[in-house]
């Protein structure tokens, strides 16, 4: 990708200015957060589901905690998870995308095979008896999520590889004796990169969404708060039926506005990297 | 060819539920061995256990448990509930019909709404209203569905006290007919139902809105408005029923979308369904419970995928003469 290109991309449209602004912002929250936290996110106190007011701008929690520190800790968790998840599942899919299109045979369908389970077992309930088995924390969520959402990845690499392949300058490599292993790295793999590239930020939305969800359900890491964790202690004191929307509106806006900032992101790269969606699919 | 072609469908769906039973087999029995949980059943005494470790056929041989383990589960058998001790089947097989009720309004809901606010936009591409449509789905497209669930609680349940925020009935009422208990379900419907659908919407909203430009875009549309036929009757009788297709194939991937939302939103609304028990067998480790309800989510998608499979067979010419 050429600086110039990329640098349009991002700032020459809303889309891709509103995606840097969001996941820009979240970043920056989930690395000085705590700093920026007017209270001790995890400090209770005797003034419970407060409305918001000066003190506590977005009100407080259940157990007296003030809303907008925990907004401000929570960041780091979801962010992390995200980035670390769609990393392992980068890997994971680039590896077994690029093994079977290049091998092929029966590399190529025992490989097809892992992947069609991976594609058809639905996601949230596989995530779901793995985490409960192996005890919630935040290397077991983001192996879970990592673990559980390559399939995808695996797919369109091995797609992309499988066209890469008979492709004439690889012909001529082999040709002229390269090994498999030259092959891949010089010519296969640069040429498979933008893709996973662009494939990999829209899993990072996925991740993120599994960590909440997962949180949601009780299964988070027990000893950080998370965007999904305060939804669950929302829920679970009733917050809800009490009317504080100032307590469950803030995570899950949260939660969106970064999952939307980074998908927006992933398809602005997607349709650069594939020329051919910009007709049919532009968003 | 075209048994041949199901039977090879069939056969991949068997394998794929082959490997859960593997998969759930051993995960569990990974955990460590299954006494040290039956050993949290309260009061239970050491002959107790050891009771248990026989019925289970824990004394045997890996291989043969598992051999046991496939044939009870043929038969239904999934074992007994560590909280309620009740047959794990029982309980799925009470919950199956709610949580069947709440996915298939849901998903029914999501597929006419979206795919008529995918007709619309695509045939009033670049306005306003495409934008406005645009942006609506995205949005419930990228927030989590029990966030969504809440704000439907907040808004519909308690600002205005127009429906029930939980359950499926109201407990404790006596019903005069059954076309009164009937309504009071669907009363008990419309929050977490309307909640799937905004989760479900906005595939449906992108695949269609898609579909449609690409087949406007089309020659064969281009030749009737050319012969003088009203753009309305072109859309609805040529492009609309040509832009169906992707929508069969994106409601097979969505159905693992599904399952999850099921988990999520029936939790959030008190739903008596799969997901409920999914959910209490989280908070309890009631691992027969846990595993029991996977291997039916499980099921139900690998099932659901073959439908739309054969759907798509018969749907599609060009499958066919392949």
């Amino acid at each position: 990708m050429s600086r110039e290109r990329v640098k349009d991309l991002l700032l020459g449209t809303w889309r891709g200015r509103f995606g840097i602004t969001v996941l820009g912002l979240a970043i920056f929250v989930a690395i000085f957060g705590p700093l920026l936290a007017p209270y001790d996110a995890y400090a209770s106190s005797t003034d419970v589901l407060q409305p918001p007011s000066w003190s506590h701008p977005l009100g407080t929690t259940e157990s007296g905690s003030d809303v907008l520190s925990q907004l401000l800790v929570g960041a780091r968790v979801s962010i992390v998870v995200g980035f670390a998840a769609a990393l392992i599942s980068a890997v994971l899919g680039s590896l077994v995308g690029l093994a079977g299109g290049y091998y092929g045979g029966w590399t190529d369908r025992g490989l097809d095979a892992l992947e069609n389970w991976f594609l058809v077992i639905p996601t949230l309930p596989l995530m779901i008896v793995l985490a409960r088995v192996l005890e919630p924390s935040l290397t077991v969520l983001i192996a879970v999520i990592g673990l559980t959402s390559w399939a995808g990845t695996g797919r369109i690499v091995r797609a992309q590889v499988l066209t890469l392949r008979e492709r004439a300058f690889v012909e001529r490599a082999r040709a002229l004796g390269a090994k498999d292993g030259y092959i891949i790295r010089t010519h296969i793999l640069p040429n498979t990169l933008p893709l996973i590239f662009a494939n990999t930020v829209l899993i990072v939305a996925v991740a993120i969404l599994s960590e909440a969800a997962l949180a949601f359900l009780g299964l988070g890491d027990p000893t950080r708060i998370s965007w999904g964790t305060m939804l669950e202690n929302a829920f679970s004191s009733s917050a809800p039926s009490a009317g504080a929307w100032w307590y469950v509106i803030p995570p899950g806006l949260c939660i969106t506005m970064v999952v939307l900032a980074v998908s927006v992101l992933g398809y602005l790269f997607e349709e650069y990297v594939n020329p051919r969606l910009n007709e049919a699919e532009a968003v | 060819m075209s048994a041949r072609w199901l039977a090879g469908k069939v056969g991949a769906a068997a394998l794929t539920l082959l490997f859960v039973l593997i998969f759930n087999f051993f995960l569990f029995r990974a955990v460590g061995d299954p006494t040290t949980q039956l050993a949290r059943l309260p009061g239970a005494t050491d002959a107790e256990i050891a009771q248990l470790r026989e019925d289970y056929g824990l004394d045997k041989p890996l291989f043969g448990q598992f051999v046991d383990y496939l044939g009870d589960t043929a038969r239904l058998d999934l074992g007994v509930s560590q909280k309620s001790r009740e047959e794990v089947w029982d309980e799925i097989l009470h919950a199956l019909p709610w949580t069947l009720l709440l996915v298939g309004t849901g998903t029914l809901l999501a597929t006419l709404i979206g795919s008529w606010m995918g007709v619309v936009a695509a045939t009033k591409r670049g306005t306003k209203t495409d934008d406005g449509l645009l942006g609506f789905s995205l949005f419930t497209y990228a927030a989590p569905e029990y966030w969504i669930g809440i704000i439907l609680i907040l808004v519909f349940a308690v600002w205005l006290p127009w429906f029930p925020a939980g359950q499926q009935v109201t407990p404790g009422v006596e019903f005069t007919s059954w076309f009164a208990e009937a309504w009071n379900v669907v009363d008990h419907l419309v929050l977490p139902a309307t909640a799937m659908t905004l989760m479900l919407l906005g595939q449906y909203f992108l695949i269609m809105r898609s579909s449609m430009v690409d087949v406007m875009t089309e020659d064969f549309i281009t030749v009737k408005r050319a012969i003088g036929l009203p753009r309305e009757r072109v859309i609805n009788r040529h492009a609309v029923p040509n832009a169906l297709l992707p929508l069969v194939t994106i409601s097979a991937i969505q159905f693992g979308a599904v399952a999850g939302g099921a988990i999520t939103i029936e939790t959030i609304f008190s739903w008596p369904g799969l997901g409920e028990l999914s959910y209490n067998a989280i908070a309890d480790k009631d691992y027969p419970m846990l595993q029991g309800t996977f291997l039916v989510f499980s099921f139900g998608v690998i099932f659901a995928n073959l439908l739309a499979d054969c759907l798509y067979f018969f749907l599609d010419p060009r499958v066919k003469s392949k």
